[in-house]
């Protein structure tokens, strides 16, 4: 099958203006834009079945339906932070593909009539963001974006805002506050971002694999894209692969495809030829999931990686062989957590510093049966009294890996050869 | 001074948000600040607070919370190397360790002629690429992705040459 | 009237109106769910996560809309997760458990968190004994510590803000109360958050550094030790301290203050301004609530600027001139003299006093010149302020009520820099929605929240509120602060604008006085000095009270050709009382009680903090002594007896006595009590709120200007 979202893998110059519109590019936009209202474009995109793709998986087309009509101005806003450790998806289709992308942010913003749009890209993205401040220009040029487009009433501009270091932008409300120019710290919701946004303003914040998305909907209809995928997960998804395989990369393929055709057959397997141990599906922010056989037969969507006790979230699968211990890896989540905690709630702000200070102990071979089963406790206390996700995510690895590995916790694991190195700010 | 030194920029960053919203415009304005010195200093602080129409603190607040400003000097070169989980897996620990050693540095230290600045850094999206680091200096950021230690030197010396 | 709303707390029914916070919800009902970050002063966030309870809500049958009805009760659905009681509103039909095992255990929990980066140092912690968190720690904490003390977060102790505030580091809880403060409530956002995660501090990186003149409030709320004044740092325990409720004497806004005093030890040598060794001394200033008047905030001056009263070179003795020095005598041999002096000067009297006396002094003092046939003026006033009396906002008036549809016009006043606390208050009804209106030949701090800024040449304001005419009549409210722009045009201004109205609450005048009790003088009928060099010149005799025209250079004394008699009641051997014939040592505001009022017109009581000094006395005293030496009766027994008088004497005043003036009613919200954790160590009003004068203006409506 061809890509749909990875097209540059097709067709290679697929980011230039002439050949995206060669090939149908802003074909959905102008359809959407002079023969469509605005809520029947969000009614395709709910019929689509599309979900996001941030993470939270919430399905795309209910949170345009709730931009309400009488709060004036709206805006969409891109979320392109990808800061979550094992996920590059977005960088790929934004640096290789990135007209269909923005032709996918102009039409979340007809359908939720927005005439501004932001792209928050992570800091690090900044050759990024220059190439989509290039293509915006051309697309102002060829009158995609700008005053009247063509020839109705509608206007809409699009603009790019870098971070600048701060996973916490990824979560939406902290990335609102981000752009308005504050420290990234989430807002307590309600009133959630549809309702009071950007500037106070019903804003919709989606993923950039998500509005990539729109185009083939807005294109194809509904019904090709429920096609795709599983029943509750329709369509394609990128998954990143990376970890202890020997070809890691981003792959595209329909939701369901099991563990072990996405590791084995596109993966080229696992490094050293060794057994895989672990997985986790979501990143940093997963819990760990054992790999038997039964692991590695489940299919990739929403609703079977639950049963595994875990998330299929961005989709973001790292590979663990068998060289490695658990604790080794938690040592690793905890000191990303720690250093990426906004530090607004008590909860996260000191569990993820105890959690780091525990994970030290045990790295050094210290009383490491009574420090593990703190860590653990530390952890679920954690649990549900964040105010925000970040740091229920950062209690997913400790407390799974410790009940589901607890061999690993012992004096003599192999943790000593590689200490986590300290350094760089917040460290 | 950023309103003469990079008029055009300044203006166009303000044009990004609505007139009544130039607060936003603190993290582009400090992108821009830090360019050439690789932090961000006094007199910028004061220039953006006044653009912006918000108080020093404001800003200073702002440069503190995100790892990529800095509020000091440090090598005319940040390496930064990412030693997340994916890249661990990946060696990037040994990498990082080894460059460093090559460097004669540690970890977060400088070269004695001021050149670079190695640090270890969370994920930076490019996971399957490792290992990898980017570099923040005079012309923004930039990636260096599959390195090996001898082609990090190579770039070193190469920079060492060009930056000067 | 807003929708009520019911719901349970811990099985106790409570209605509250709709969009209340469960957390108030459960005070107004005596539950104290803890909270750290929360103030009812601010703006809910959530951070702290102390006040996490059970939530439960009604089950709704999506069929029909109703309640589902189990076992003759609605079914209540709890949700996984505890909620914020501080951010969540209530709901009809909650069930909110703040005591269940769940919520106990969560609030245990948190406060592990945040006591894993404490340091615990209560000990030689100011805030030790007025501590929420040292409170919560002994209800719930374990007694064994589950964290290593060598992985506790250690941190600068001693960073000093700014002059006036000192922040430990360790101590900090991460609240944001205080960055919150400046920004919402002070409007100075001076103080922020570095650094993420565990690396957060609080910072600030203006220029100066921390000079809010709002600063010491947020060493109020300030939950734990982190935030101290340099004033007081380690200057007492809590526990050692007497508490007793005054006024600020520093403006005209009046605030309500608590002066906290403890007995120093003989071995204690200096405290302060002050030899301290056996004597009782005033530690430190702190806001007493009146929602009225300064809710629960004061400014720097009325916090740090008492010192003055505990200087070394207070007067103690009475004082005679003999022989052109001035030499201690007996409070006879002083008084005597001056009936010697002035019982053959009668008709050439002048008292000159200042607005920093109690009405109670006034009030005597203008017996005394009545009954001399002199005349009695008050130094140091804004022209054409008497117009106050009659337009004066008048009972019932509140800023802090004021929002849309008032309309608050300053002219020729800089409040921020005059009356501090008016200045936030104004601030915060524009933030309301209130049209402010600013008429000044300076900017000031005020103008960026006014809706018009009308900038003129100094002296032109009074044209230019004359101006505004139109542009004010509609207002469904006006209040007018005036200050001092050089002739009494500015206040007749001001006045004609809001003559129709007086009498009606949140309308009328407000003086921007100097002094604290100017408002009192004028309504005890005191005349504003005019050309004083002509009056000092005329008189035969002079009395002064509590100013010091000379040292002000308002009397120039070189040319003088006849010098009057001259008697000086003060507490200093200012430049005036160096020429005094007599000189009579008073006692400090802080020495005894009395009355001011306010410039919104409120008469509020002050009481003793401290004992007398050496042998003064209170002016209304003093004044008496002088009045029988005269043979004129006037009250000095007590402050209270002397209200009477005036109150029987002073249409405005009628009613008032010292224990009507002592009332109080429950004000929201509920601090200052043994929870401590709402509004912080502002202390509650069990004294007196005070009464507003009003009653005259139904007069004032069929005056004229
Ligand atoms: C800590 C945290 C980090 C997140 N990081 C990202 C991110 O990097 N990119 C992203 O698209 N969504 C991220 N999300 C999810 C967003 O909050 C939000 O759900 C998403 O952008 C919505 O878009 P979608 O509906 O298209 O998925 C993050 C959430 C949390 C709590
Ligand atoms: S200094 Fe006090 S008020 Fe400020 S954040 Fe820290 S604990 Fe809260
Ligand atoms: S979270 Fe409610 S008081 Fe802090």
């Amino acid at each position: 099958m061809s890509h749909l979202l990875l097209r540059h893998r097709d067709i290679p110059d697929i980011g230039e203006i002439d050949v995206y519109k060669k090939n149908g590019g802003f074909e959905a936009f102008k359809k959407a834009v002079t023969s469509m209202k605005p809520q029947e474009v969000t009614d395709v995109v709910k019929a689509s079945g599309l979900r996001g793709r941030g993470g939270a998986g919430f399905p795309t087309g209910i949170k345009w339906g709730f931009i309400p009509g009488n709060i004036w101005p709206h805006y969409v806003v891109a979320n392109a932070d990808e800061s979550e450790p094992g996920t590059f998806k977005d960088r790929e289709i934004m640096e290789s593909n990135p007209l269909q992308f923005l032709e996918g942010v102009a039409i979340a913003a007809f359908a939720t009539g927005a005439n501004a749009a932001y792209v928050y890209l992570r800091g690090e993205f900044w050759p990024v963001a220059a190439i989509l401040d290039e293509k915006i220009a051309e697309m102002e040029k060829a009158g995609f974006l700008g005053d009247k487009l063509f020839g109705t009433d509608y206007s809409l501009r699009i603009y790019t805002h870098l971070g600048a270091g701060a996973y916490i932008c990824g979560e939406e409300t902290a990335l609102l506050e981000s752009i308005e120019g504050k420290r990234g710290q989430p807002r307590i919701r309600p009133p959630f971002p549809a309702v009071a946004g950007l500037y106070g303003k019903p804003t919709v914040v989606n993923n950039v694999e998500t509005l990539t998305n729109v185009p083939l909907i807005v294109e194809k209809g509904a019904d090709w894209y429920r096609s795709l995928g599983t029943a509750d997960s329709a369509g394609v998804k990128i998954f990143s692969l990376s970890g202890h395989v020997n070809k890691p990369g981003n792959y595209e393929l329909p939701f369901g495809t099991t563990f072990r055709e996405l590791i084995y057959t596109y993966g080229g397997g696992v490094t050293d030829g060794r057994p895989v141990k672990a997985i986790m599906s979501a990143g940093a922010s997963s819990a760990v999931i054992v790999a038997d056989d039964k692991a590695l037969d489940t299919p990739m969507d929403y609703a079977s990686v639950r049963t595994l006790g875990a998330d299929l979230g961005s989709a973001s699968v790292i590979v663990i062989n068998d060289s490695v211990d658990m604790d080794w890896v938690i040592n690793k989540t905890i000191h990303f957590f720690k250093h990426e905690s906004c530090g607004k709630c008590t909860p996260c702000r000191e569990g993820t510093y105890w959690m780091l200070h525990l994970i030290e102990r045990i790295a050094l071979g210290e009383d490491v049966k009574a420090t593990t089963e703190l860590l653990h406790a530390v952890a679920k206390q954690m649990q549900n009294k964040c105010l925000c996700p970040l740091g229920e995510f950062s209690t997913m690895a400790v407390t799974t890996a410790i009940e589901r590995f607890p061999a690993d916790f012992k004096a003599s694991s192999s943790r000593a050869k590689t200490g986590t190195i300290e350094g760089g700010k917040h460290g | 001074m950023l309103a003469e030194k990079y008029p055009n920029e300044v203006k166009k960053i303000l044009a990004k948000y609505p007139p009544e919203r130039k607060q936003s415009a603190v993290m582009p304005l400090l992108h821009l600040a830090q360019l050439e010195a690789g932090f961000v200093d006094r007199h910028a602080v004061v220039e953006i607070a006044g653009i912006c129409g918000i108080t020093e603190t404001d800003v200073a607040e702002i440069i503190g919370f995100y790892t990529l400003y800095h509020d000091a000097p440090e090598g005319k070169l940040r390496l930064q190397v990412c030693t997340d989980i994916s890249c661990a897996l990946r060696g990037a620990d040994e990498f990082l360790a080894k460059v460093c050693e090559r460097l004669g540095i540690q970890p977060g230290g400088t070269t004695p002629d001021g050149l670079v600045t190695v640090e270890a850094v969370m994920c930076l999206a490019a996971c399957d690429k490792a290992p990898m680091f980017q570099v923040q200096g005079p012309d923004g950021i930039a990636y260096h992705e599959n390195m090996t230690v001898d082609k990090t030197m190579e770039f070193i010396e190469t920079a060492r040459k060009e930056v000067k | 009237m807003a929708k009520m709303v019911s719901l349970t707390i811990d099985g106790r029914p409570v209605s509250v109106s709709e969009g209340t916070l469960i957390v108030n919800a459960a005070k107004t009902i005596g539950i104290d769910v803890p909270v750290f970050c929360y103030h009812p002063k601010m703006e809910p966030v959530g951070m702290c996560r102390q006040c996490l309870v059970e939530v439960g809500r009604p089950a709704i049958d999506r069929a029909t809309g109703q309640p589902v009805i189990e076992n003759g009760q609605p079914k209540i659905n709890f949700g996984p997760k505890l909620e914020t009681a501080c951010t969540t509103p209530v709901s009809e039909g909650m069930v909110v458990l703040s005591q269940s095992d769940k919520a106990r255990a969560s609030q245990k929990e948190i406060l592990e968190f945040l006591l894993t980066s404490h340091p615990l140092d209560c000990p030689v912690c100011d805030k030790g004994g007025e501590c929420p968190l040292q409170n919560l720690t002994m209800e719930h904490a374990s007694p064994q510590s589950r964290f290593l003390f060598d992985e506790k977060h250690h941190a600068e102790k001693r960073v000093p803000l700014g002059d006036k505030i000192w922040l430990d580091r360790e101590r900090c809880i991460q609240c944001a109360r205080c960055i919150r403060f400046q920004e919402q409530v002070a409007g100075e956002p001076v103080l922020a958050f570095y650094q993420r995660g565990r690396s957060t501090d609080i910072i600030t990186s203006s220029e100066p550094p921390f000079d809010s003149i709002f600063s010491g409030n947020t060493t109020d709320i300030c939950p734990v030790g982190a935030l101290t004044t340099a004033d007081f740092r380690f200057g007492a325990r809590p526990w050692e301290m007497k508490a007793a409720a005054s006024i600020c004497s520093l403006c005209p806004v009046g605030c309500n203050v608590t002066f906290n005093t403890r007995r120093e030890a003989k071995s204690r040598a200096r405290t302060g301004t002050t030899t301290a060794g056996g004597k009782v001394v005033i530690k430190r200033a702190m806001p007493r609530q009146n929602e009225q008047v300064n809710e629960i905030w004061i400014c720097d001056r009325g916090r740090f600027e008492w010192h003055y009263v505990e200087r070394e070179d207070r007067l103690e003795k009475p004082l005679v001139k003999k022989n052109g020095k001035l030499e201690k005598v007996s409070w006879k041999v002083a008084i005597e003299e001056i009936g010697n002096k002035v019982k053959g000067n009668k008709e050439e009297v002048v008292v000159l006093a200042s607005g920093r006396l109690s009405n109670e002094d006034l009030f005597n003092l203008k017996q005394l010149a009545d009954g001399l046939g002199g005349e009695a003026l008050l130094y140091d006033s804004l022209p054409g302020g008497e117009l106050t009396t009659k337009y004066g906002v008048s009972a019932g008036t509140n800023i802090g009520d004021m929002g849309a549809g008032t309309t608050i016009l300053v002219a020729a006043s800089d409040l921020y820099h005059e009356a501090p606390i008016w200045h936030l208050r104004v601030k915060q009804a524009a933030e309301r929605g209130a049209t402010l209106i600013i008429v000044n030949s300076e900017a000031t701090r005020l103008d960026k929240y006014a809706k018009h800024l009308v900038r003129c040449e100094k002296g032109e304001a009074a044209k230019k509120v004359r101006e505004l005419g139109a542009a004010v009549k509609d207002a469904k409210n006006l209040v007018i602060f005036f200050g001092a722009d050089g002739s009494s045009a500015l206040a007749e201004a001001c006045a004609e604008l809001v003559k129709s109205r007086a009498g009606k609450p949140n309308n009328g005048l407000v003086g921007v006085w100097p002094r604290a009790n100017d408002q009192g003088a004028l309504e005890l009928g005191f005349k504003p000095a005019q050309d004083l060099q002509a009056v000092f010149e005329k008189a035969s005799v002079v009395y002064i009270v509590g100013a010091d025209p000379i040292g002000d250079g308002a009397i120039k004394t070189q040319n003088v050709k006849r010098k009057p008699f001259i008697i000086v009641q003060e507490l200093f051997l200012t430049e005036t009382a160096k020429l005094a014939d007599v000189l009579l040592p008073a006692q400090a505001f802080t020495e005894r009680d009395g009355s001011y009022t306010s410039g919104e017109r409120r008469v509020q009581r002050f009481y003793p903090a401290v004992p007398a000094l050496g042998e003064t006395k209170a002016d209304y005293a003093i004044t008496a002594l002088i009045a029988a030496e005269l043979g004129i009766e006037v009250e000095g027994r007590s402050a209270g007896l002397v209200m009477d008088k005036l109150a029987a004497a002073v249409p405005a005043f009628a009613d008032i006595t010292y224990g009507k003036l002592a009332e109080t009613t429950e004000q929201w919200p509920i601090i200052g009590r043994a929870d401590l954790y709402y509004g912080g160590t502002s202390y509650q009003n069990s004294q007196g709120l005070g009464v507003p004068l009003g009653r005259e203006n139904k007069k004032a409506e069929e005056g004229s200007l």
